[in-house]
């Protein structure tokens, strides 16, 4: 117990130093360490945003609107089918989770069961016994949507963030659907959350010509058309508009969007690509003289009138925009349209001001705290607590350098967990002194009473510090962000002060023991 | 000077735990019913994070006018909004009620108050949490307590026998729940990071129990014919030493933590120096005095005399204190 093999020794001297190496980088700032030779490391641990500032957005996918598309879609689908197959129905729509429709022929159930497979086969259809039928899409098609969905909202929230420029944007999937955004450095993020906020499906659609707006308003919509809303109200301009269901173009067809001006107002440029651009050329081809409506997540953004065909892919969208709503459209359109509304559920924002605060604050916190701890084992073990205190520094670049070496990120709670666990380590030195001090009373002899403290007090410790280790995990399990950084801290001062408390201040006394050849124990 | 510490504790003391164990057990009693009737009656003051909401702080250019600021954004419709200076006369806290419409309506409240408020503010912080997230937060939160309580004992259980597991897990309860009941009546926030000193102190407070424990069962060993009352004292009496010095420089951490760690860490110093304070309690005064109550296996009646045990084992015994029980 009191003999320690050299490559031990050197196990133990090679992870303080280690500890204390892979530390340092963490004391200076990024400047300084950025001008060290290239041998020594520089890798500093990552501050959680509570503390460099910045925000923190938790989206979710609205699948729900997802799922109403698609009954609406399936809707429409049967309605076709069973028109073109001159079946007699009754009752179709959409209710609840499932679309329903009553057939006149009930004998035809077998055609029509066929028929609603050949229109997608993840289809459940089932009979009721008063002849209804019900569909819905299975719950695997459920999910494959749902996963589809959020890939790739996440992949145009991505682009999106990108467009703004912000740099060193985390942008990832938590849970089944939702996104986690993080975007270090933005204080107000406004306007980021405008930009996420909107769907940007655009779409070009004829004007109906013969039908007025007023009549439409009052419910007698034409069979194929539909009513949208003018995205602002403008003098001179109807504020709704009846257009043919029918989409020309849409903007996944565009290759490119630039703001720009035209007659000094600002407007956005945009270039389809080549089957974008053939059809937008014959639906003007044939449409001169008329009016087509530019449609923005169902409102009409502008209806110009087609004065000749528009044969090159390319045209501009006019439309009472300033300067930042025409970049904010064009960016929109660059990087695509989201395939579902997104929400905010949760913001947490810290400006630079309160991060820095929270650093000098933490910093100071933890260096009173752990400078009382030394002090304190000092005074009530002597020279052993000066042993325990060289361990705690160690267990303290430890913790530091496994924190940075795993890139954990580091929270404010994660640095009250720092300070928390020096105060904690030192109780395994305490529980070996403690024991020390009882076998000594009981009259044994120096070394005896050394190895049997050691000996007997490593299950107790063991034992106490699973019990932390097991509420560590629990919240990082359970805990969301600056939870989960204290949950790292924690847990790791635990598993450190294993290894300093008892291999580090092992080492020290029994190297003091061989040196100074003692009498009696100093404590 | 490294002769010896500054300060030596020579004398094991010898107290009477056991016999103030009935006082122990009423005092706890009292303190678990009051803080069940006070989080019935009272609720706790909970955070955002958990309730929902909006708090924004804010450093606006000039001192700020509450009273002006007030005006402005309760004609916004957003529902109650309470200000707070904090900090410099320049910084408003404010807060807005969680808004009735889903999580979609937060956000909108959030640009309106922004944009009220114009362009000259600096936001020093943002916080906005949606009725989903809060009632998520609240259940992950209950789950992950009830869970470590459930995993302690478990651990004990399987370390010692199942009657000290039972043992800890009450006196772990206790601390718990009346933690709880201190925030319900002094009406300190409760947010995410004081349900993370709760779960630190269901950690924490069995450690004490753990070593108080271990001590229990060595010395139930070592002198097998004991009377059980002056075993536990004796062993309490033993590890008093080493619990006074790490709950000591376990609470030097903490007070740190309350008088430098600012303003967000207020609530978790708060639950901590509780927990500290009512876990070594619990250890000393509820769970082992509990064993007298509910006996592991090798207690045999009340003066141990039904225990046919051959001589105590001398110290040192080659049988190591962690090994289970041979008892079937």
């Amino acid at each position: 117990m009191l003999y320690f093999q050299t490559w031990k020794v050197a196990l133990i001297l090679a992870v303080c130093a280690l500890g204390v190496v892979f530390t340092l980088p963490n004391v200076f700032s990024s400047q300084t360490v950025a001008s060290w030779p290239g041998f020594l490391p520089k890798h500093q641990v990552s501050l959680g945003l509570d503390l460099r500032g910045g925000s923190y957005l938790l989206l979710e996918v609205d699948m729900a609107s997802v799922e109403r598309d698609r009954l609406s879609n399936l809707v429409d689908e049967l309605r076709t089918t069973l028109v073109a197959r001159r079946i007699g129905y009754t009752h179709l729509g959409v209710s609840g989770d499932h679309a329903e429709v009553k057939l006149l022929d009930s004998s035809k159930y077998g055609e029509v069961h066929d028929a609603i497979l050949k229109i997608d086969p993840n289809l459940q259809i089932a009979s009721q016994s008063d002849g209804t039928i019900t569909v819905k899409p299975t719950t695997d098609a459920v999910q494959n949507r749902e996963r589809q969905t959020v890939d790739q909202s996440i992949e145009i929230v991505r682009r999106r963030i990108d467009e703004t420029g912000t740099r060193e944007a985390t942008i990832q999937r938590e849970g089944d659907r939702r996104i986690l955004v993080e975007l270090p450095g933005i204080s107000n993020p406004e306007h980021v959350k405008a930009l996420l906020g909107k769907t940007a499906r655009l779409t070009f659609q004829m004007v109906e010509a013969n039908a007025s707006v007023e009549d439409a308003l009052h419910g007698h919509i034409p069979p194929g058309d539909e009513l949208l809303p003018a995205s602002e109200s403008r003098p001179g301009l109807p504020s709704n508009y009846v257009v043919h269901r029918r989409i020309l173009v849409s903007g996944d067809m565009l290759t490119d969007a630039q703001p720009t001006f035209q007659e000094n107002e600002p407007v956005v440029s945009f270039k389809f690509d080549s089957v974008g651009a053939r059809r937008f050329g014959e639906a003007t081809k044939v449409n001169v003289g008329k009016l087509f409506a530019i449609v923005l997540d169902n409102k009409v953004i502008s209806a110009p009138v087609i004065r000749e065909p528009i044969l090159g892919g390319q045209g501009v969208i006019e439309g009472n925009f300033t300067v930042q709503s025409a970049n904010d459209l064009a960016l929109l359109l660059r990087a695509g349209a989201l395939p579902a509304p997104l929400t905010v559920i949760e913001e947490r924002t810290v400006g630079p001001e309160l991060g820095a605060d929270s650093i000098r604050e933490g910093t100071t916190a933890s260096i009173v705290g752990i400078a009382l701890v030394v002090v304190f084992m000092f005074v009530f073990y002597g020279l052993f607590g000066l042993f325990a205190d060289v361990a705690l520094f160690f267990n303290l670049c430890i913790m530091m350098a496994a924190l940075t070496l795993l890139d954990a990120t580091l929270t404010l709670p994660g640095i009250a967990g720092i300070a928390l666990t020096m105060g904690m380590a030192v109780d395994a030195n305490v529980l070996i002194y403690e024991r020390i001090r009882e076998e000594v009373r009981a009259g044994r002899s120096l070394i005896s009473s050394l190895q049997a403290g050691f000996e007997r007090a490593f299950g107790t410790i063991l034992d106490s510090h699973v019990t932390t280790l097991v509420a560590g995990a629990l919240m990082f399990w359970l805990g969301s962000g600056p939870v989960k950084g204290f949950a790292v801290t924690l847990s790791l001062g635990v598993l450190t002060s294993l290894f300093s408390a008892i291999l580090v201040t092992r080492l020290l006394i029994v190297t003091w023991l061989r040196r100074f050849k003692p009498k009696v124990i100093p404590i | 000077m490294f002769r010896r510490p500054l300060i030596v504790i020579r004398r094991i003391p010898n107290i009477d735990f056991m016999g103030l164990r009935r006082f122990g057990f009423a005092l706890s009693a009292l303190m678990t019913i009051g803080s069940i009737v006070l989080f019935a009656v009272n609720g706790l003051n909970y955070g955002i994070d958990f309730s929902g909401g909006i708090v924004i702080e804010a450093r606006t250019p000039q001192p700020a006018n509450l009273g002006a600021m007030r005006t402005e954004l309760d004609g916004l419709g957003v529902g109650q909004v309470q200000l707070q200076g904090f900090g410099s006369p320049n910084d408003v806290m404010i807060r807005v009620q969680r808004q009735t419409g889903g999580d979609a309506a937060q956000e909108q409240a959030v640009t309106k108050v922004k944009q009220a408020l114009g362009p000259g503010v600096t936001y020093l912080s943002t916080n906005v949490v949606g009725p989903t997230i809060g009632a998520e937060l609240i259940r992950a939160g209950t789950i992950a307590t009830i869970l470590a309580l459930i995993a302690i004992a478990i651990y004990v259980w399987f370390r010692f026998e199942w009657q000290f597991g039972i043992g800890a897990m009450l006196s772990t309860l206790h601390d718990t729940v009346t933690t709880i009941g201190l925030f319900s009546l002094l009406r300190v926030e409760f947010n995410l990071t004081t349900l993370a000193a709760i779960l630190t102190i269901a950690g924490y407070s069995i450690n004490d129990t753990v070593v108080i424990y271990d001590r229990v069962r060595e010395t139930m060993r070592r002198y097998k014919t004991m009377d059980f009352t002056t075993l536990i004292n004796k062993s309490l009496n033993e590890t008093l030493s080493r619990t006074i010095l790490t709950v000591s420089t376990t609470a030097l951490a903490v007070l740190s933590l309350f008088f430098f760690g600012g303003q967000v860490l207020h609530g978790f110093s708060i639950a901590m120096l509780w927990g500290i304070v009512v876990g070594t309690y619990s250890s000393l005064f509820i769970a082992a005095p509990m064993l007298y109550y509910i006996r592991p296996k090798g207690v045999h009646g009340r003066g141990g005399e039904a225990a046919p045990a051959p001589a105590a084992s001398p110290a040192g015994a080659p049988e190591s204190p962690r090994a289970k029980t041979g008892a079937p």
